[in-house]
């Protein structure tokens, strides 16, 4: 089985951009295992969130997919295409890395 | 955390910084269940008994002064975390306690379900955001202590989120970075647990202990693939209903091993491991290269007594628990080893402290189950105390001498970088599950630390320049320089004890040596690792 993930990617300042990956999959697999997949075998520079790995314990992991905003390490992979989105409502730092701590963790922060 | 709450207790300004937000990362919030603790108030356990069973778990290494203060300031935390609401699960009116191996008696506290960690980081999180005095600030990657005549003044660290270097002056430093399990290909850490701090206080010149021994989790789930759950998440289930451990030919074989299972969950960690991956080696694994768990004997209601909400959770990953058995196989877990300290948790760098997992010497060569969160509460709590002091005669300064030469090293280095770090982890990972995993040979041994060494030399030659925000390809160089000294500190004190103790298990050495009843400790000398014995403090 493979998967298709149109990824959105780029910095504050730059014109997005849609890249078009095809991951090979499991069944039950991780939109979070499809984007390491992507940085260890095709592109390590994608910028993506997590620390738990699968867990879905450190929820930092929260992005777009399809429109919807979930945690990509419990969104499942399926055959047909799936967009993969930075949060709307967030500080773009870099592709899918979103500013999500509060305000007073933050460096320069209140 | 706790060592931050402990230093403004004593009236001390604390910068809590964490690699990625704050108390979301790290071990503590990934724990499933058991925190030991020996209470004395119903009369039938003691601080003493649980110093015994961790002594014994231990198999002569332990530090008996690191050792007895986890244990006898344990219960204290333990009620301080129950008065501030993390809800230990209660049986008429009593804590309940559950019996985990290694044990003498019942003896864990946990909070249902599934959720002793995120209950635990959750109450240390209320405390902390309660005190003015502590300025929590995330995405900082700390990549040098500063030192100045030779004691840690502060911090240089990457500020991942601009990419700009950052200094951070202060009276007294504590590492709590947790283990290095992230090491391992297979493994229940956070992606933050590489062993930096062991990195970071090596450097500053302090001394590593006992880094050979790394703990496997024996049941860690192997298949159908499981997601949004821990893959240690299987002892829960094994404390309330034990449970059947089979191999590929759905026979039980813990007892060919010199230990019972039973259907109980008796056996310890070592031994569960070795059994579990000799079965493999001899072609009667279960089909994923593991062995099968199975509650296939336990009824729903029982199922769904032991599990609550967890049964939905498996029921959306499709694994029904009454009509089949998951496969399981060991993972890298925790780390015994680490940062040199003595009983006020201080290093031999003046000014450097350590608390938690980042500490060697409490666990000797095998943990007990449960002693972790203790280990981080107590521990936390005599390093903030500690450092407090310390800071109250040695007042932060800024000095921009001690941070400017990693501020130049930060920005130093390549604009744009043709290589893939993300890669280079997982030919690390594979590196330390195959050849440092739990069980060694010199043969494995000599070759990981020539892996190890070729990895750092390709490192060196392109090192991305910091100034980017969220550039994780930059991270990850770090994290990799990282990961390739911890890695050789790990291989060469496995190849340099010749023999098998606790999660050590050397094919070529099998059985304990009485003359190896000693501590490795780890310098760097000049840039070189230096390991020497020290005999085990009485």
């Amino acid at each position: 089985m493979k998967a298709t993930l149109v990824i959105r990617r780029g910095a504050p300042g730059e014109a997005p951009r849609e890249e078009t990956w095809q991951v090979p999959c499991e069944a039950g697999q991780s939109v979070l295992d499809a984007l390491r997949w992507i940085r260890a075998h095709r592109d390590a520079s994608l910028a993506i969130r997590y620390s738990c790995t699968n867990a879905n314990t450190c929820k930092e992991c929260m992005v777009r997919i399809d429109g919807k905003t979930v945690y990509a390490c419990t969104a499942r992979l399926h055959e047909a295409p799936m967009k993969v989105e930075p949060l709307p409502n967030k500080a773009l730092l870099r592709d899918l890395v979103t500013e999500i701590a509060p305000p007073d963790e933050r460096l320069g922060g209140a | 955390m706790y060592a931050a709450i402990e230093a403004a207790r004593r009236g001390r300004k604390v910068i809590l910084a964490d690699r990625s937000l704050i108390g979301r990362g790290g071990a503590t919030v990934m724990a499933q269940m058991t925190v030991a603790v020996g209470l004395e108030e119903d009369g039938l356990d003691d601080p003493a008994h649980h110093y015994a069973d961790t002594l014994a778990a231990g198999r002569g290494l332990c530090d008996p002064a690191i050792a007895r203060l986890l244990c006898e300031e344990g219960p204290a935390r333990i009620r301080e975390m129950d008065a501030w609401g993390v809800g230990w699960a209660r049986e008429n009116g009593a804590f309940k306690r559950a019996f985990a191996p290694g044990h003498d008696r019942p003896r864990c506290v946990y909070v249902d379900f599934l959720n002793t960690g995120p209950a635990v980081s959750k109450t240390l999180r209320t405390q902390l955001n309660r005190i003015p005095e502590i300025r929590r600030v995330g995405d900082l990657l700390v990549t040098a202590l500063a030192l100045r005549d030779g004691a840690c003044v502060g911090a240089t660290a990457l500020h991942l989120s601009s990419g700009q270097p950052v200094s951070i002056a202060a009276g007294a430093t504590i590492a709590a970075t947790g283990g290095l399990t992230r090491m391992y290909r297979r493994n229940s850490a956070s992606a933050n647990m590489m062993g930096d701090g062991y990195a970071l206080a090596l450097a500053a010149g302090a001394e590593l202990i006992d880094m050979e021994f790394v703990q496997f989790f024996p049941i860690g789930h192997l298949a159908p693939r499981l997601v949004g759950m821990d893959p240690i998440m299987w002892d829960p289930f094994r404390y309330k209903l034990g449970g059947r451990l089979l191999n590929g030919r759905r026979e039980e074989f813990i007892d060919q091993y010199g230990s019972k299972d039973e259907g109980r969950y008796i056996v310890t960690r070592d031994v569960a491991t070795y059994a579990i991956l000799k079965e493999v080696e001899a072609g009667r694994g279960s089909p994923h290269g593991g062995a099968y768990l199975s509650f296939e004997h336990c009824s729903e209601a029982e199922l769904r007594g032991a599990g609550g909400p967890v049964i939905d959770r498996l029921a959306e990953n499709g694994i029904d628990l009454t009509r089949q058995a998951v496969e399981v196989a060991p993972i890298a877990h925790y780390h015994m080893g680490g940062v040199r300290v003595d009983a006020a948790m201080a290093t031999r760098v003046p000014g450097l402290y350590a608390a938690g997992e980042a500490v060697g010497g409490a666990n000797g060569a095998n943990r007990l189950s449960g002693n972790a969160i203790t280990e981080a509460l107590v521990f936390g709590r005599v390093a903030g105390e500690a450092a407090a002091a310390h800071a109250a005669r040695n007042a932060a300064r800024a000095d921009g001498a001690a941070f400017a030469a990693e501020t130049e090293r930060l920005r130093q280095g390549r604009g744009a970088v043709d290589f893939n770090p993300a890669a280079m982890v997982e030919q690390l990972q594979s590196t330390m599950q195959d050849d440092v995993g739990p069980f060694r040979t010199e043969a494995g041994l000599r070759r990981a630390l020539e892996a190890l060494r070729a990895l750092r030399a390709e490192l060196v030659a392109v090192k991305p320049a910091a100034g980017r925000a969220y550039d994780t390809m930059l991270a990850d160089w770090h994290d990799l320089e990282t990961m390739t000294r911890v890695g050789e500190c790990v291989a060469a004190a496995a190849l340099a004890r010749t023999e098998s103790r606790g999660a050590h298990q050397r094919e070529d050495f099998p059985g304990m040596d009485e003359a190896w009843r000693v501590n490795q400790v780890l310098t760097l000398e000049g840039g070189a690792l230096r390991i020497a014995r020290r005999g085990v403090p009485q």
